[in-house]
């Protein structure tokens, strides 16, 4: 018997060259502002606008502005904090653990998650520093020796686990990030006619090379922080649902907690990766690079994690059930069925029943279901968390104490801010910084002489790309889709 | 061999000498401007310098304002150590013998003074708040001629000469009034003015009583009763003295092993009070039934009367209970009808009850109104035939349900004159303003009772231009002779002692002593029981819904405490309602009529209506409402007005007296209206680990058994919760302070609420953040109603179903009160999850809050499972939304009654209860001053002070010899429990087990295994 592995499927459609990879990418960069980009910008400079205005009322006034009360004296912020830190985990997860396990898909799709942990991760650090009564007092929790004697943080506290887990994230997800741009940094530094550009550029691209020195250590740089950054997609979701599990709530003092925010943040962090893809896919005409084959493998992540989200639910009831704990049976048939029932409802349907759907091969594949699904996956995360932190809260052990929760317009400015705050700095990075890794790229390029004839010397620097590939294959057509492929390959 | 530098040197020129050693060289002041207004060049690092220090220091807070020593230093007040001065709060409705504690010449804090034989150290959420109504900046600040500022000697002037122009009668119309020597100024002006008709009312009148017992309001000993049935008399709250009855009800309520014996309190009434809450057996009923149930009873006890309630089981067993007592029973009313009062007081004396639960001898004054009297003299006012009138202390026209009559016949006299502290609404309406002293500015006596005197003494001198209206009213009489000395030698003439006696009267604050003041000739009223009887049933039953109108417990019906934030913002004890007043329905009534909480409803009666939001009450009787007095006033100040409706003129003003109920017809206006409650949860929800209760007969058959004590599975079978830990104790090697809260005794009054808000500087939040549930208190009383739902019927009805049901009260409910502060835990899960280590516990087992360190993430709030944790969402103290609602914190006058040993928490931070750990230390420092260990009973926290019925009990649980060691270690294992015991978080504060006199049940019968 002789066994005949089945052809790879090329990663990036099109035929690219190397050359129409370095054009398709700096293009975006190198072009004046689209005027889709103008209008995203746009709005999302309006709801900056709303996010300074509310954290203007809040540092001016005080939480009072918000609507938390004696008993539910955390919600939105706290709902906000850990759906934005969830949401960073996919970019770990991609640029990490999936580089470890050479998953090559990724490399189209990295550099733009990986933004998105980024930015995800500077909103969400927004809340745990606004929701403080006395936010100028913040650098407290830094175990800094003060001048009265040997008066530290207190180390028992998550909140202290919280300070330490999210600043390596930050740093460590930073740093990757920045490493992977250098090279694409110097690309771009090579190409630029302008002056600012060139200078700019050039202080980005911190002197690269291009030596095999430099790949040499930008290889080993990468892997030691795809290294160092897998324990952290466990780790960092794992201390923040510690703020939760640690604590004697009913709801919240949880020993299913790690494992179950560990999935949720992945889940969460997929589908919003899945949103900013396909905007950015389309917006930029990336067809090639971000295949239908990413979109469906990325559903097929989400829905796994949804689908252990689910079952994390599932054990919560039963654990409270066989607990026997009056306190704790109360908070979950709370949860389900009392005043915040439409809460709970709403984060079943999104996050355990509509991401099954994935198992049908027309929904993954679909563009349009896709986009709906991953922005139901994002509100029924977010709920998740609110139901979690506010039906525990609301009615605890008390029942003298139990109190209804409503946000205020501050709330919602807060959190629809940080939205804006996100999508600036996302659509500032779409803009100025090469939104797919040019030289990972590359290195995944099927692509041989007898094959491509891809390049078009007479297109010049116009518009190669769209010339060319279209007679090959037709961007967005599935990378599954029958092809001809060169035999000797 | 000589080298050199240059030729200079080589010469040796004098000029080069000179310097050739300076290690400087000289300054060439040529190049400096002789122009002095330049700075020169050389200065430019000092003046920098200067300029950058200057700046920098300009910038710093600027440390202390208005800190002015004493230039001769008064000789009893030392700065920081507080002096207390003996003195009487009395302002109409109830008294208390108070100590005033002054710091620095400013009062700030009111305790109850144990020396009195009356209130013996307890004291009313009223009188504790009464200090903040001293900086009350709606106080009227001087004289006044039409508004217009005059001095006292131009207003002295044009009085006397209007007075003694003056045809027609002079009424002086005023509150009840205690005070002997007040009594005698009065006869002097009326000496001078024979025309004088003195004419007191009450706002919350007892002119039935008064003419049922022949002008005299008889004395009360519950402390005596075994058996209590009280008709719509709610004794314990706000009935003619509430501090004094709570103090003698719960002797008999208190049990321990050695005494396994209560009375048993039987309560007819409409609302649901906090007496009913309190009561064994509640019943409810219509206002126009009281009058049936005094037949009934007067029927079974002494015969020949029937009445339509004479067939109520209850009312039977009640009856017979009240026979089997003899001499040791008591039977009250509420009623202000003459008829019924009648009936009670022939009840009693048929029980012989009279000389011991009821003594006529020693009466009490502290209602002398004559409702009659008062409604004759506005027909007279209106008729013309009065040609002066003077108000002291007297707002009829908005107390009174002839408010606007008053107001009308105010017209037509022709000389008004308002003693009154503030252009109210009834001072606005007079020509002449002569604002009297607060009574912590004044001198003054006082006789609440037949032999008992109590003394009030200035302990502040006067804030405002103002002048204590006796002396006012001495001055117009023509004579001169200061208060002070007037009050003096009337002292003497009433104790017969001199200096001495004197001295230890103003020392303790009270006296034995008596005006011997005859009893009043009350104008009307007076039956036999037979005529009472008949008259009750002969009056016609009133069709259409009942209103009761009620007293609130924090807010009085003469509204005198409209201005006072903290009992604005002092949660009904029942209803857990804050600012403003409400329909209270009945919860049948609301479904039937579709009404739900908050919507406004139209109440109308004797033509007259009003818009108030409804509140669902538990236990109002069916097809009545219930309406709060002392709402809606108008001149009262920035707090107090608008707040709420007046209910006033729906009262019924009729020939015999003021009738507290009335007939209504309700509408729905569509309209809603929040109501702001500190509590919207009504039930316990059957979770007995956080309070437990049981009834006598099982405590009397086996005190072991009254309290269930949660156990936890460990590997070695069932243990006690603190038996499994992952902490290691606190050692406690000096001190261990705890506190015990006997829910037998406590009958949720509230006045630990304001005495702790006075003592810790607590913020009063106002209304909208009551409602956002942001209210500040540090200790609250927790009230729950029983349900008819119980968990037993999982079974049946499944967890959901039954829970749910189990969130609706019972009609009727049983009450239980739970007062709740911070339990300081030997384990606190608040101290674990701070990061900042902000709260920290002590080496006394405090668990103590460091504001200064706090930065306010609140975890520590989220993961208080008592939730008692307050947290500063705004800056009360400077954000223009609370300057109304927080005065005390924003103006100058205000502040003073601060207490500068507690720190005005910041905007962000947490606050909570600190076992009043200034008061700690105070005693601490003191023992150690004196060279020995604190006493039990020096060191104690404001709610325990203040507590009217000895409820709470601090000390220091290591002392030995301390109340609270040997009630602990007696209640151990009977009725002491920790709440949320399995929970583990081992807190110092012990309830003991509340015991029930009754046969209902809080909670299901247990399944028998």
């Amino acid at each position: 018997m002789q066994h005949v592995s089945a052809v790879r499927e090329p990663l990036i459609t099109g035929g690219k060259t190397y050359h129409d990879v370095t054009e398709d990418i700096s293009r975006q960069v190198e072009a004046a502002p689209n005027i889709r980009w103008m209008a995203a910008f746009a709005v999302a400079l309006v709801f900056l606008g709303i996010f300074f205005y509310s954290v203007y009322r809040t540092l001016w006034f005080g939480i009072g502005e918000w609507g938390l009360n004696k008993t539910v004296d955390w919600a939105w912020d706290i709902t906000n904090f850990v759906w934005w830190v969830g949401i960073g985990h996919a970019g770990t997860l991609i640029s990490a653990v999936l580089l470890l396990f050479r998953q090559k898909w990724r490399s189209s799709i990295n550099r733009a998650a990986e933004a998105m942990t980024i930015f995800a991760v500077i909103c969400a650090a927004q809340f745990p520093i606004l929701h403080m009564g006395r936010p100028w007092m913040a650098f407290w929790v830094f175990p800094l020796q003060n001048t009265y004697g040997s008066l530290w943080g207190n180390f028992n506290s998550p909140l202290l686990w919280d300070v330490f887990a999210i600043s390596t994230y930050f740093s460590v997800s930073l740093v990757f990030w920045y490493t992977g741009l250098v090279p694409d940094f110097a690309t771009i530094r090579d190409r630029a006619t302008g002056k600012i550009s060139k200078i700019a550029y050039s202080l980005l691209s911190f002197n690269w090379k291009g030596s095999a020195k430099h790949w040499s250590r930008y290889e080993t740089v990468s892997l030691i922080l795809a290294g160092i950054s897998t324990p952290l997609v466990l780790s960092v979701h794992t201390i923040v649902s510690m703020d939760f599990a640690t604590s004697i709530v009913p709801g919240w003092h949880t020993t299913i907690f790690p494992p179950y925010f560990v999935a949720g943040a992945i889940f969460s962090g997929f589908a919003m990766v899945l949103t900013l893809m396909l905007i950015t896919r389309v917006t930029f005409k990336l067809e090639d690079y971000i295949t239908l084959e990413h979109i469906a493998l990325m559903n097929k992540i989400m829905m796994v994690t949804g689908s252990v989200v689910g079952v994390a639910y599932i054990t919560e009831f039963f654990i409270a059930w066989y607990s026997q704990v009056e306190f704790e049976q109360y908070a979950f048939i709370n949860r389900a069925t009392g005043p915040y029932w439409w809460a709970y409802a709403a984060m079943m349907t999104c996050n355990v029943i509509t991401p099954q759907l994935v198992w049908f091969r027309r929904v993954r594949y679909s563009l349009v279901l896709t986009f709906i699904l991953s922005i139901i996956v994002n509100i029924g995360m977010w709920f998740e968390r609110f139901v979690i932190i506010v039906t525990s809260l609301h009615r605890d052990y008390l029942p003298s104490s139990w109190a209804m929760f409503s946000p205020t317009i501050i709330d919602i400015g807060v959190y629809v801010g940080t939205l804006g705050l996100f999508f600036t700095l996302f659509l500032l990075f779409a803009k100025f910084f090469p939104v797919i890794n040019m030289a990972e790229v590359k290195t995944i390029l099927k692509y041989t002489v007898d094959n491509g004839p891809t390049y078009n010397p007479n297109a010049g620097h116009a518009a190669p790309a769209t010339a060319a590939p279209a007679t090959v294959n037709t961007p967005g057509v599935p990378a599954s889709a029958p092809v001809n492929y060169d035999k000797h390959d | 061999m000589k080298y050199w530098k240059g030729i200079e040197e080589l010469e040796q020129t004098p000029d080069f000498m000179s310097s050739a050693f300076a290690e400087f060289m000289p300054v060439k002041e040529k190049h400096e401007t002789t122009d002095e207004s330049v700075a020169p060049r050389r200065d430019f690092l000092k003046l920098m310098g200067f300029g950058v220090a200057a700046a920098t220091l300009a910038s710093c807070e600027k440390p202390v304002r208005k800190a002015i020593p004493y230039l001769v230093k008064p000789e009893e007040v030392d700065p920081s150590i507080p002096n207390f001065y003996a003195s009487t709060y009395f302002n109409g409705a109830d008294y208390n013998a108070v100590l005033v504690k002054t710091r620095e010449g400013r009062p700030i804090k009111l305790e109850g003074n144990p020396e009195s034989p009356i209130t013996r150290g307890g004291l009313s959420a009223r009188a504790q708040a009464a200090v903040l109504s001293l900086y009350d900046g709606g106080r009227l600040e001087h004289f006044a001629i039409n508004k217009k500022q005059v001095t006292a000697t131009e207003l002295d002037k044009q009085v006397r000469a209007r007075l003694a122009a003056t045809t027609g009668t002079i009424a002086l119309i005023t509150p009840t009034i205690i005070s002997p020597s007040t009594r005698r100024a009065i006869f002097e002006f009326a000496a001078r003015y024979p025309r004088l008709e003195h004419v007191m009312y009450d706002a919350q009148s007892a002119t039935g009583l008064l003419q049922a017992n022949g002008g005299v309001l008889p004395s009360y000993d519950f402390s005596k009763a075994n058996v209590i049935v009280s008709l719509n008399a709610d004794f314990l709250g706000t009935w003619i003295s509430p501090v004094e009855y709570a103090k003698q009800y719960v002797k008999n309520r208190k049990v321990c092993t050695d005494k396994r014996t209560m009375s048993k309190h039987y309560q007819f009434e409409t609302a649901m009070t906090l007496t009913g809450s309190n009561a064994d057996v509640r019943v409810p009923v219509k206002p126009s039934e009281i009058g049936a149930v005094a037949t009934a009873l007067y029927g079974a006890i002494v015969g020949g009367a029937t009445s339509p309630m004479s067939e109520n089981a209850t009312l039977k067993a009640a009856a017979a209970l009240l026979q089997a007592n003899k001499g040791a029973g008591l039977v009250v009313s509420g009623s202000n009808d003459p008829a019924v009062q009648t009936l009670v007081a022939a009840i009693n004396a048929a029980l012989g009850n009279v000389g011991t639960t009821v003594d006529l001898t020693a009466p009490s004054y502290v209602r002398q109104g004559d409702d009659v009297r008062m409604a004759k003299l506005v027909t007279d006012m209106a008729a013309g035939q009065v040609g002066a009138v003077i108000f002291y202390h007297a707002n009829p026209v908005y107390n009174h349900p002839m408010g606007k009559q008053v107001a009308a016949a105010l017209q037509k006299v022709k000389l008004t004159i308002s003693l009154n502290d503030r252009l109210d609404e009834t001072g606005n309406l007079c020509e002449f303003a002569a604002p009297d002293h607060h009574w912590l500015e004044s001198w003054n006596d006082f006789e609440p009772k037949k032999g008992f005197l109590s003394l009030s003494q200035p302990a502040i001198s006067p804030i405002f231009s103002t002048r204590q209206a006796q002396e006012t009213l001495l001055r117009w009489s023509g004579n001169n002779t200061s208060y002070y000395n007037f009050l003096r030698t009337n002292f003497q003439r009433m104790t017969g002692g001199g200096q001495t006696a004197w001295d230890q009267a103003v020392h303790d604050g009270v006296a034995i002593g008596s005006d011997n003041q005859a009893a009043l000739t009350m104008l009307g009223g007076a039956m036999s029981a037979a005529d009472a009887v008949s008259r009750i049933n002969s009056t016609p039953k009133p069709s259409g819904v009942e209103v009761a109108l009620y007293e609130k417990v924090g807010i009085g019906i003469a509204g005198c405490e409209s201005n006072n934030p903290f009992l604005q913002e002092l949660p009904d004890p029942i209803s857990k309602a804050t600012w403003g007043n409400y329909v209270a329905v009945p919860r049948k009534m609301a479904v039937e009529k579709e009404w739900s909480q908050g919507d406004v409803l139209k109440v109308t009666g004797n033509g007259y209506s009003i818009e108030l939001p409804v509140l669902v009450q538990p236990g109002q009787t069916n097809d009545t409402v219930s309406i709060a007095l002392g709402y809606g006033r108008v001149l009262a100040g920035k707090v107090g007005d608008k707040v709420g409706e007046n209910a006033a003129p729906l009262a019924m003003a009729n020939t015999v007296g003021i009738q507290y109920q009335g007939v209504v017809t309700l509408t729905k206006t569509g309209a809603s209206s929040p109501i702001a409650q500190t509590q919207t949860h009504q039930t316990l929800m059957d979770r007995k680990p956080v309070v437990q209760e049981n009834t006598l007969a099982n405590y009397r058959t086996n005190p072991k058994e009254v309290t269930e004590y949660e156990k936890v599975v460990t590997p070695d079978g069932l243990e006690k919760p603190s038996k499994v830990s992952l902490w290691q104790d606190y050692q406690y090697n000096n001190h261990h302070w705890g506190m015990a809260i006997d829910l037998n005794s406590c009958i949720g009054c509230g006045s630990c609420v304001i005495g702790c808000q006075a003592e810790n500087n607590v913020a009063v939040v106002g209304k909208q953040q009551v409602i956002n549930r942001r209210e500040m208190h540090w200790i609250r009383i927790d009230r729950y109603y029983s349900s008819d739902h119980h968990k037993t019927e999982f079974d049946e009805k499944g967890k959901v179903a039954t829970y749910k049901a189990m969130e609706d009260p019972s009609d009727n409910p049983q009450v239980i009160f739970q007062p709740m502060m911070c339990q300081q835990c030997n384990h606190a899960p608040c101290e674990t999850v701070c990061p900042v280590l902000a709260t920290t516990h002590s080496s006394e087992g405090l668990n103590q809050m460091t504001y200064n360190r706090c930065i306010g993430t609140r975890y520590c709030a989220n993961n208080c499972p008592y939730k008692v944790r307050r947290f500063n969402w705004f800056s009360y103290y400077s954000n223009d939304k609370f300057e109304v609602v927080n005065g005390h914190m924003f103006t100058d006058l205000g502040r003073m009654v601060l207490n500068p040993d507690v720190t005005v928490r910041a905007r962000g931070v947490m606050e909570k209860c600190s076992f009043c750990v200034q008061r700690i230390q105070l005693g601490k420092l003191e023992a150690k001053k004196q060279k020995r260990r604190p006493v039990d009973g020096e060191i104690t926290t404001a709610c325990a002070q203040s507590c009217p019925t000895d409820a709470i009990v601090f000390g220091d649980m290591r002392d030995p010899a301390s109340e609270i060691h040997k009630l602990l270690k007696r209640e151990d294992g009977e009725r002491a429990f920790h709440s949320l015991d399995s929970i583990n978080v081992q807190p110092n504060v012990t309830y003991l087990t509340k015991i029930r006199n009754s046969d209902a049940k809080f909670f299901a019968e247990e399944h028998t295994a």
